[in-house]
């Protein structure tokens, strides 16, 4: 028997509950002081497209899906032929009794409880299709799992919907939990089992990053809707008025970046968000707010392209775009979080960095991140720092003439002048798209021009030496060097635990800054690495790209994959195997 | 007590000699006097044109960004800092044709700016090519047959749109124009001001002389700015008599009025160094 070590899945059409019984699942777990990571597959349409929702439960810390499904939960039939094979031997289908199924097209070694869903539902009385409820309590049953805290996580889900709407689902869920346990006795393979109280919080990265922006006081975010970034202005708008924050769902991605420069301009922190397709509409105003030098904080979702691309799925696929996006050179901060952890310290750094260095700031995610659920523990709020960076002081500003303009583009040592803002008296100046002189005056002249380029490019200079440097995970003289950025980050750690059971030694170094890049480290790395490889979830192997344009140094195996689905760390396992071995 | 030399920048406008768009600047430095507003307490957004030279000829806060986007910055510089007096200044190729699309939008807003138009009726930096108010039939460098569109009617658009003050007036009319802008400036919302601007060097058709012999200002006949459709047949007027003054004005809400996070201070004024989430995390246990 397995033990709290559990992969549960739910699929169905688009509109019959799917992902909401899956978090309810999932957050079930979690308050049993489990950990889960979840991952949503669905195709971009509203109603009648197949979605599904895999939910893993383990007793130590996740860090991604594996393949092998032990509790199917099949609300259609096409859920059943889509997904039988995924299935561990031993593993169970949950399913609607009313479905004609014939044996012969599962597995012998898989087991079928179907439960006649409709007839419930009739039985309890239950108003509304709540065939998914059933369906859970069902799935609770068979691997035993405590039903109070699934109980107690309907009824915090559905809050605000009243008495009425928690009891029906509530009773559903019972109704199917008791048909499960009176009609298939005890005997299956997974069992779930509280192992505390929880306390950790179920996120997706997005939501790291709002909070994180939050707490950075964040109080301008703006954004046009674009999965996989939607559900941060869902959120922060959700948000704005506990924290005193204006969101604006602008009327396209152009206003949304001009809009946050403007915020920007005026001297608050401000954000906006999108992903590639509305990233391409804020190259203009990302190469402004370059050129003017004002803080932003740009969140970037990745999904794949080219053009629409899969909206729903994901990929690494704009690495180089983020980098080479915009016309000229200008200092782009591109900040690539791998969990959620660093999702919410790194954003609140993003706003640091954009404030202390006074230019746009990236942070790169991709849908794997975006929306996938993690536990995480309740971040540290002690470890947030805010630094507004350098304003113009007091007697500057009383020294300053108060017939020109106050010297906002100072030529300094750094390359960070002081700032102002509307408002400050004797600060005035005009921020101008034109290169300009130390007042912001509109000049060709060859001399300001490589000067104030110099000054501006210094600022990313400054910046890299105060990053710290990413470390090495794992031992040092490993057979097998993965380097690899953002969300892979996931299974990449999943993988090295089997590789290592495996007896293969591998390390790990994850890029969290695509720029300023750290050169020097990598190049040490790839020096004293018996075998190099990337993890990449893009065609080209665009990391490794930027490794060789950075250092001079090639990767010995690009390990790609571009489907559109993340990395499963058996993926990555089979192919360093090959790589050990090779 | 502002006076115009806080205000003047020691640079020189660089426009064209006779360029509509020196009566416009005076005309603002005027508005701002009379208004005595402390320049560090305005914000001039433009864009790209001619007419985005604006900011760097007189001493407020400016930020001249990129072409058809100064509404947005705007928006949000308003926002951010409700205290400030802001301005959103650009070209007729700027607002009604690449920022067409944020200028219906700012109008639906109401947000409290105002907004001036720099109409020339052409592409003025780019050295004359036809703009969405080029008049059918008018030859320019990218029309050397003629525009075959009609064009954009920018007071028509803005009554449908939803702004609060719409006007029209006219550069070779500096007291007019000074007037307008101080109303403007005094209208709570969302205010635009279409500026017919002649470009002395690329458009040789709508001229000083071809406004003077048109325009008639509506307030001195009597027009009702209250009334709606008033100002819809008086935007249609155009040909041998064409109207300037204001078309429109009435007072609903501001998109500040609809926020509660700034009601008792500006964003930007509010502490950020302590923002508590503890509450937030423990709705996601
Ligand atoms: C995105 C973009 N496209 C094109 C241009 C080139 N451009 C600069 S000003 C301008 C048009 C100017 O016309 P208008 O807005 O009417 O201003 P005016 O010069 O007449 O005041 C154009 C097309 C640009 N700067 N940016
Ligand atoms: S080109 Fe026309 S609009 Fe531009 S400065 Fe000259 S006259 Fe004025
Ligand atoms: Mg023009």
């Amino acid at each position: 028997m397995e033990k709290n070590k559990l992969t549960w899945k739910i699929g169905g059409k688009a509109g019959e509950g799917v992902m909401a019984t899956g978090i309810i699942f999932a957050q079930s777990g979690s308050r049993g002081g489990l950990h889960v990571y979840d991952i949503n597959e669905y195709p971009s349409l509203i109603k009648g497209g197949h979605n599904t929702l895999q939910v893993r439960v383990e007793d130590r810390e996740i860090f991604s899906q594996v393949k092998g499904v032990n509790v199917l939960i099949a609300l259609n039939k096409e859920t059943i032929l889509m997904h039988r094979d995924e299935l561990t031997s031993g593993g169970g289908i949950i399913y609607d009794s009313a479905e004609v199924l014939d044996r012969k097209e599962i597995r012998e070694d898989i087991r079928l409880y179907p439960v006649p869903f409709n007839n419930i539902i009739k039985e309890i009385g239950a108003e509304t299709i709540m065939k998914n409820n059933v369906a859970l309590g069902a799935s609770i049953a068979l691997i035993d799992y405590d039903f109070d805290i699934v109980a107690g996580v309907i009824r915090d889900t559905f809050k605000r919907k009243g008495d009425r709407i928690i009891n029906d689902n509530t009773m559903a869920a019972k109704a199917g939990y008791d048909y499960l346990k009176k009609n298939f006795p005890d005997d299956f393979n997974y069992k779930l089992e509280k192992i505390g109280t929880g306390g950790r919080m179920m996120l997706t990265g997005n939501d790291a990053i709002c909070m994180g922006a939050i707490k950075a006081g964040c109080k301008f975010y703006s954004a046009y809707p674009m999965t996989p970034a939607s559900s941060i202005l869902h959120f922060m708008a959700a948000q704005e008025r506990r924290f005193n924050i204006v969101v604006k769902h602008t009327e396209d991605e152009i206003s949304a970046i001009n809009m946050a420069i403007g915020a920007g301009f005026a001297g608050v922190r401000a954000m906006c968000g999108t992903s590639g397709g509305g990233f391409c509409l804020m190259s203009e105003g990302y190469g402004l707010a370059g050129m003017i030098e004002v803080p932003v904080v740009i969140i970037m979702a990745m999904r794949p392209g080219p053009s629409t691309g899969m909206p729903t799925w994901s990929e690494q696929g704009d690495l180089k775009f983020v980098l080479n996006v915009s016309q000229g050179d200008f200092p782009r901060p591109v900040l690539i979080p791998g969990d959620n952890e660093e999702c919410f310290y790194m954003t609140q750094e993003a706003f640091n960095i954009a404030e202390k260095y006074q230019t746009p700031v990236i942070v790169l995610t991709d849908k794997n991140l975006a929306e996938s659920h993690k536990t995480t523990e309740k971040f540290d709020q002690r470890r947030i720092t805010i630094d507004r960076g350098v304003y113009a002081t007091a007697s500057e500003l009383a020294a300053s003439d108060e017939k020109t303009f106050f010297k906002r583009y100072k030529y300094t040592e750094n390359g960070v002048s002081p700032r102002t803002i509307p408002g400050m008296k004797k600060g005035i100046y005009t921020a101008t798209s034109d290169e300009h002189d130390e007042e912001g005056n509109i000049t060709e002249d060859t001399g300001n021009r490589t000067k104030m380029m110099e000054k501006r490019m210094r600022k990313l200079d400054s910046l890299a030496k105060e990053l710290k440097q990413p470390e090495m995970v794992g031992p040092r003289d490993a057979a097998v060097t993965i380097i690899a950025t953002g969300s892979t980050k996931g299974p990449i750690k999943e993988a090295m635990m089997m590789l290592e059971k495996d007896g293969v030694t591998v390390n790990y170094l994850q890029i969290l800054y695509l720029s300023p890049f750290p050169s020097e480290k990598v190049a040490s790395v790839m020096d004293s690495a018996r075998k190099t490889v990337v993890v990449e979830n893009n065609f080209t192997g665009q990391l490794a790209d930027i490794i060789r344009e950075k250092t001079g140094k090639s990767v010995g195996r690009r390990i790609l994959k571009y489907d559109g689905r993340p990395f499963y760390p058996e993926e990555i396992h089979r192919e360093i195997m090959e790589v050990a071995h090779g | 007590m502002v006076r115009m030399i806080d205000i003047n920048a020691i640079d020189k406008p660089n426009w064209c000699p006779g360029c509509g768009d020196f009566g416009i600047l005076l005309a603002l430095k005027g508005a701002i006097v009379e208004l005595n507003i402390e320049p560090e307490n305005i914000a001039i957004i433009s864009g790209i044109g001619c007419s985005g030279k604006v900011p760097h000829w007189l001493r407020t806060y400016g930020l001249h960004g990129i072409h058809g986007r100064p509404l947005p910055v705007a928006a949000a510089t308003r926002l951010s800092n409700h205290e400030l007096t802001v301005f959103a200044v650009g070209g007729d190729g700027d607002g009604y044709g690449i920022g067409m699309c944020h200028f219906i939008h700012a109008m639906r807003r109401n947000i409290d700016m105002t907004y001036i138009v720099h109409n020339n009726m052409i592409y003025g930096l780019t050295t004359g090519q036809t703009s969405p108010t080029s008049e059918k039939g008018m030859r320019t460098k990218s029309t050397p047959s003629g525009v075959i569109e009609v064009p954009v009617n920018p007071i028509a658009l803005a009554i449908s749109s939803g702004a609060t003050f719409i006007a029209r007036s006219f550069a070779g009319d500096v007291k007019h124009l000074q007037k307008t802008i101080v109303d403007a400036v005094k209208h709570r919302g969302f205010s635009l001001i279409d500026v017919f601007q002649p470009c002395v060097s690329f458009n040789h058709v709508n001229t000083y002389d071809w406004y003077k012999q048109r325009i008639y200002d509506l307030q001195a006949a009597g027009h009702n700015t209250g009334d709606k459709m008033a100002a819809f047949v008086k935007s249609q007027e155009w040909g041998e008599k064409i109207p300037i003054g204001v078309f429109y004005e009435v007072l609903s809400p501001t998109y500040e009025d609809e926020l509660p996070q700034i009601k008792e201070m500006p964003l930007v004024k509010q502490a950020i160094d302590n923002v508590d989430i503890s509450k937030l995390m423990d709705d996601f246990v």
